[in-house]
């Protein structure tokens, strides 16, 4: 239910006010500009039992994303298409606030909205991933854990599975005597674009960048916006209790595609030590 | 999503007949459910879509109460027999997402503070989907919350635009869904200017993106409009008649 968020992290009554008094003089409580990302750390090919993997650190928000391919069958309506599944867990040891349980609402909108901006992207070419066009597919598994929560979860695991993907290698599959063989070979994946999602989210009447968990505690609204390499938009997310005016989305619109610029270029560096 | 035929034609008339900024035909019942609080039949083109409002009332599970605010639940479901394959009836992710995104539409638009330690219940059915139910769901429930007679400070409207055949059009259909390049639905306070839900699926550049939100946005104040005719219906409608039958 829409309490949850507020009543699982409780601001200090004092810190809240702090938060909100410095915001409304546009500065934030870690000293950070209003349109400013906490430090980016990505990590590549943690995991060598998946075909690909990356860790995230956003500030102190981390996601692990590894990356498993099988064959099977296509989707319905997609019989000339690779499968793409995209999982998120919040793990329970991520914080006091978790517990053990089947995905309560706000983790399926997370796998959820990371998954449409990587899928509508077209980031992984899925027509290149058939095997016997209508029968066999290739079945690519992104899962996604959280291992601790600081906020922004959606940009984390969305940046933790673009990394995944930019420096995976898919293991090559053949039909031989009419049964699927692992060569044993690996292929670089065939990808079009590098999709960036940008969070942002209103305080009173101003707009962040990046909210901690304490900063979302204190959220009225909040918006995640994905472009494409060409700045293209590709995915959008209007989430939380709260609107935006029109006047504030076409701003945050432009904030995505800035903003989203220098986040790729930063993914960008991956692909080009890859190879 | 990759486009096999052409959804718009050279008259620029789409599958079913509409002009890129018309919208499907639009009918709204209120008070169709006896037993609800405020309900509401729409029918959006070929959505068929039922909104019951039930509260405020006391909270189950109890736990759940607000001390200082009232809590608002959704339920947006979609019958087995409303889709082309049949759909399993236990509720999937798609509509767990969507009944929170509703939820998160309607909220702005009540005075939860008025009514603390109770809750308000929401069950949105979809007896026949058409693509837009979600617009189409929220649009309907707002009207039902007023028809309950809970405290408002504005109807939300909801409509959709889309990128079809490199166009922008207005309200797509589940062809053009399903088909057709890019979908964007929105829903608008038209007299409090705030945008309550925005979700985007589908490749648009920023001058697409502009247009599609403003058409997006002009689809909510028709919409608008329709549901303050159907409030207008049940609560005046009949009796603008019976003055004239006295006359």
């Amino acid at each position: 239910m829409s309490a949850s968020k507020r009543s699982t992290i409780i601001v200090e009554h004092l810190r809240r006010q702090q938060m909100l008094d410095l915001i409304s003089v546009g500065k934030r409580l870690q000293g950070r500009a209003l349109d400013e990302m906490r430090p980016l750390e990505i990590e590549v090919d943690i995991i060598k039992k998946a075909n690909g993997s990356a860790k995230v650190k956003l500030g102190d928000s981390e996601v692990v994303a590894g990356i498993k391919v099988e064959t099977g069958e296509p989707f319905e309506g997609l019989e000339n298409k690779g499968a793409l599944i995209i999982s998120a867990e919040v793990l329970p040891i991520a914080s006091p606030h978790i517990e053990p349980g089947p995905p309560d609402e706000d983790t399926i909108e997370l796998a959820r909205v990371v998954d449409r901006g990587i899928r509508e992207s077209e980031m992984l070419n899925l027509d290149k991933l058939v095997l016997v066009p209508g029968k066999i597919v290739y079945t690519v598994f992104v899962d996604c854990s959280i291992i601790n929560t600081d906020g922004n979860l959606l940009d984390a695991t969305s940046y933790a599975v673009v990394s995944a993907l930019l420096s995976c290698k898919l293991p090559v599959f053949e039909i031989q005597d009419d049964k699927v063989v692992d060569t044993g070979k690996t292929q670089d994946p065939p990808l079009t674009t590098i999709p960036v999602s940008i969070t942002q989210v209103r305080i009173g009447d101003t707009i962040i960048l990046d909210p901690t968990a304490e900063e979302e505690a204190c959220m009225n609204a909040r918006i995640t916006i994905t472009t494409n390499s060409e700045s293209c938009y590709a995915a959008i997310q209007k989430g939380f209790a709260g609107g935006f005016t029109i006047e504030q989305i076409k701003k945050a619109a432009e904030t995505a595609r800035i903003k989203g610029e220098q986040v790729r270029a930063k993914l960008q560096e991956l692909t080009n030590r890859n190879g | 999503m990759s486009q096999t035929r052409s959804l718009i034609d050279k008259q620029g008339k789409r599958t079913d007949g509409r002009t890129v900024e018309q919208l499907r035909e639009v009918k709204m019942t209120v008070g169709v459910v006896k037993n609800a609080d405020g309900s509401v039949f729409i029918e959006f083109g070929k959505n068929k879509i039922i909104v019951a409002v039930y509260g405020p009332r006391e909270v189950h599970p109890k736990h759940m109460a607000q001390p200082d605010r009232c809590v608002l639940r959704c339920r947006y479901h979609m019958s087995p027999f409303s889709t082309d394959t049949r759909k399993n009836p236990a509720p999937s992710r798609r509509e767990v997402e969507i009944s929170k995104v509703m939820r998160e539409a309607l909220e702005p638009a009540l005075i939860l503070e008025d009514y603390p330690r109770a809750a308000i219940d929401v069950y949105v059915e979809v007896l026949q989907a058409d693509g837009g139910s979600r617009c189409a769901g929220i649009s309907a429930a707002s009207v039902a919350l007023a028809d309950a007679g809970i405290n408002m400070r504005d109807l939300v409207a909801a409509c959709a635009a889309g990128k079809v055949d490199d166009k922008i059009v207005l309200d797509i259909n589940d062809t053009e869904d399903k088909e057709g390049g890019a979908d964007m639905p929105v829903a608008y306070m038209p007299h409090l200017d705030e945008v309550t839900l925005l979700q985007l699926d589908g490749i648009l550049t920023r001058d697409q993106f502009n247009q599609c939100f403003d058409t997006a946005v002009e689809g909510c104040k028709m919409v608008y409009e329709i549901q303050k005719q159907a409030l207008m219906q049940k609560y005046f409608g009949n009796e603008t008649e019976v003055k004239e039958e006295v006359q």
